[in-house]
């Protein structure tokens, strides 16, 4: 048992990350610290696919500023990013292409469905359009509307830093095993190492 | 402007039925004649090629535009071109049958038909001779049907009231 | 209009001869996976092929959208390659099969969704063309107010992107500033900032709110000072010329035989414009210029769509002295719905707004094809109607699908940092290149 002053046991962080620290008042004050920081420097990875796509560039641009919320990096690569809006319909062909994009993002991850077309099929209910992104990724705010004005997006992301800073810090871990996957447990063995 | 205008022109290579749809010129060349119409257009002043499509003419009740002398098929291929220099568009109808859906490419006539024939064999399943790169566009490469036939249904699926259960 | 032939350089013959498809790279899949698991050679363990078949996007920060590229590259040189599209095809055509022509408006709109007005114009024109109704002097007038407005927002999202594409961040924040003045008058008209259903069947859907002269003065005492601004920001500079200036040149033989049409058509200085060479609203009432460039290089594209901003708001000014009174939208009950207050006093009135919406009008047999002159060239529309309330056909000739085919040859030879200039000024919108 590895007892750290102030901070208790801390054994449980490698298996479980912050949840697996002895609760008490100054863990509290730490996770809050962590959930608060996460909420406020949430970077969005580029996903934006049809119309949608232009509405939120709008919001991302100088008149519905997303810079206030520590958000205006849009990152290109999934490993840097922690909040996938789906902005814009998604078709059969780009399904996969989805999911690929999703699995390579880090834990903690988030999804935001942006427009009737993200959420649910919109107005194409047919042969080439997946019915909601929700079939293909875990969605955690849905924003409605063909396409959602920047105000309503900027709702949607108002709800999700709620939901962040209110919520359990890595909902997912369990169920997807996504994630970095790192457990230094155990001793890496040296002489497995020789590739070809 | 005549009906016959492109038609008696003497640069097209033989007679061709056409007819005028809102103001517009069409022709009726038969499959055998197709390229031999288009090449002469080309050489009349026909320098781009703006649209090529196809129609399923499977549900439709019964064309009545059609000119003496042509018979109705299921496919129809619908060629756009555009004269600059004189301003004028044309387009062609040519029937395919369903038995045999094949016409000759226009790709060593008009490059910009590329893309749009591959899109008319995704969706009608109508095939191209001598296209350099016949492959589906616009569906993924592993996908059976031909979406745009009249006998293939639009795929929807029953609209699924995911949050219905939780109210109940 | 007078039938002078054609005077133009139309360039060498030998770019045209290349179109056999040495720039192109025809490949599936499967093919190129292949490739890059090709053996290497056992004694030096290096690849037996210097080249390698690159994949970009769909998912990539500069592809446009969802356009994918395979591209055959021997060290930092693009050799051939290979758009590959269809990972936003919506089945519009298909859908289009099963809405009422009134409804046809809400789908179209949806394919060029950065000029969603220029969709809806061509359909509504190619319908109105089927049913033989003239449209009231006061509705062409207005679509052709915003049609241009909606020209000058299309490509201040050009320049906007553009610029980020190629490093000019600061661009990419002022582009939407003025886009947003465009979109707000929009809203105040349409009720919509994009995907409006405005411009339908028979006329537009309402007439322009009191006050619009104000907001259209407004616009323009704004935007041509922040043009200049843009131009002294970017035509300037020093690294924005480089990356822009000689590289992807199309000549314009090449052009027309690629089918491509707009400012890719107009920047190798080819002088063709729909607007101006097949009139259609009352453009040949208006007075314009048509832009043209030099080169054909990619700057030229650049500068094209900067200047047919200015040019589109000079026709707006016209538009706001020219616009005559008059209907909305055309008087014939069969067609437009009538005004939401007769539905409670004529029983007529209100059977024909059930028809209308329910079943549909019907449209007379018959096939046409319109074509306006939208933001990326040629829009057209091929409808065919079987007398019914649905078109049998519609067909939207995409100007970005034909404009695409000219990537390989832009991008043949170049460095894979110029593929990225390239795409992003042909200014391809995936919705309606695989609708």
């Amino acid at each position: 048992m590895a007892r750290v002053p102030i901070l208790g046991d801390v054994s449980g962080v490698l298996d479980e990350g912050l949840e697996g620290l002895e609760h008490n008042f100054v863990t509290a004050r730490i996770e809050d610290l962590v959930k608060w920081s996460r909420a406020r420097s949430c970077w969005p990875a580029t996903f934006g696919l049809a119309c949608c796509a232009i509405e939120m560039m709008a919001t991302g641009a100088a008149h519905y500023d997303l810079a206030r919320y520590g958000m205006e990096v849009f990152r290109a690569s999934p490993r840097q990013a922690d909040l996938m809006i789906v902005a814009g319909r998604v078709s059969q062909k780009m399904a996969p292409v989805l999911r690929q994009i999703y699995d390579q993002m880090m834990e903690p991850k988030w999804v935001i469905s942006m427009g009737v077309c993200a959420s649910s099929g919109g107005m194409f209910n047919n042969y080439a359009i997946v019915q909601g992104v929700d079939q293909v990724v875990p969605v955690d705010v849905y924003a409605p509307g063909c396409p959602p004005g920047p105000e309503t997006l900027m709702h949607a992301i108002l709800t999700l830093h709620d939901k962040i800073l209110t919520g359990e810090l890595t909902t997912r871990r369990e169920q997807t095993g996504a994630g970095a996957g790192i457990d230094l447990a155990e001793e890496p063995d040296h002489e497995a190492a020789e590739a070809p | 402007m005549s009906e016959n205008d492109v038609s008696s022109d003497e640069h097209v290579a033989a007679p061709v039925a056409s007819t005028t749809m809102s103001g517009q010129t069409v022709l009726h060349p038969v499959r055998d004649a197709y390229m031999a119409t288009v090449e002469s257009l080309r050489d009349g002043g026909y320098c781009t090629a703006t649209d090529l499509t196809v129609v399923d003419y499977l549900t439709h009740p019964g064309r009545t535009d059609l000119p003496e002398g042509v018979e109705p098929e299921r496919f129809e291929v619908v060629v756009g071109l555009f004269n600059h220099t004189r301003r004028e568009r044309v387009r062609l109808r040519i029937q395919v049958p369903a038995a045999d859906p094949t016409v000759p490419s226009l790709f060593d006539l008009f490059p910009g038909t590329e893309a749009m024939e591959r899109e008319a064999y995704d969706l009608f399943g109508v095939c191209f001779d001598g296209h350099p790169d016949h492959s589906r566009i616009l569906l993924p490469e592993d996908w059976t049907d031909h979406p745009l036939r009249k006998d293939e249904g639009i795929g929807a699926i029953p609209v699924q009231f995911k949050a219905a259960s939780e109210r109940r | 209009m007078d039938e002078a032939t054609r005077t133009i350089d139309m360039g060498s013959d030998e770019r045209v001869r290349r179109r056999d498809g040495s720039a192109v790279l025809r490949m599936t899949e499967v093919e190129a996976a292949e490739l890059a698991r090709a053996p290497s050679d056992p004694v030096t363990g290096e690849q037996a092929d210097e080249r390698m078949i690159l994949n970009m996007g769909p998912a990539h920060p500069s592809t446009h959208g969802v356009l994918r590229l395979l591209l055959e590259m021997e060290g930092e040189t693009v050799l051939r390659s290979k758009p590959v599209i269809g990972y936003l095809h919506t089945g519009m055509e298909k859908t289009g099969e099963n809405l009422t022509f009134l409804q046809g408006p809400t789908n179209v709109t949806r394919m060029d969704y950065a000029s969603p007005l220029f969709s809806e114009l061509v359909f509504s024109l190619a319908t109105e063309q089927l049913l033989g109704i003239e449209v009231p002097a006061r509705a062409t007038w207005i679509r052709m107010l915003m049609c241009e407005l909606n020209r000058a927002a299309s490509h201040l999202l050009f320049q906007a992107t553009n610029g980020m594409d190629l490093g000019a961040v600061s661009m990419m924040i002022y582009g939407w500033r003025e886009r947003e003045e465009v979109l707000r008058f929009f809203e105040k008209v349409t009720g919509l900032r994009m995907n409006h259903n405005y411009i339908r069947p028979g006329g537009v859907a309402a007439d322009l709110p009191d006050g619009w002269q104000d907001d259209i003065r407004h616009l323009l005492d704004i935007i041509p000072p922040r043009l200049d601004e843009y131009a002294v920001l970017l035509n300037n500079q020093p690294i924005f010329r480089a990356r822009l200036q000689g590289v992807g040149v199309l000549e314009p033989a090449e052009a027309l035989a690629l089918s491509a049409t707009g400012p890719i058509l107009r920047a190798t200085g080819y002088d063709w414009d729909l607007r101006r060479d097949e009139p259609y609203l009352a453009y040949d009432q208006v007075d314009f210029d048509v832009v043209v460039g030099t080169c054909g290089d990619a700057f030229d594209r650049f500068a094209v769509r900067l200047e047919e901003i200015r040019q589109s708001l000079h026709i707006v000014e016209q538009i706001l002295d020219l616009l005559p009174g008059g209907d909305f939208r055309t008087q014939d009950k069969k067609v437009t719905p009538p005004p939401r207050a007769r539905i409670d006093e004529s029983m007529e009135a209100l059977i024909h707004h059930f028809k209308i919406f329910t079943e549909g009008f019907h449209v007379p047999e018959g096939e046409v094809y319109a074509a306006v002159e939208s933001p990326r060239g040629e829009l057209g529309c091929y409808l065919v109607s079987d007398g019914g309330p649905k078109p049998y056909r519609m067909h939207i000739r995409g100007p970005s699908f034909a404009n695409l085919q000219t990537l390989p040859h832009l991008m043949h030879g170049r460095l894979v940092a110029d593929a990225v200039a390239v795409i992003s000024s042909v200014d391809p919108i995936m919705g309606e290149v695989d609708r």
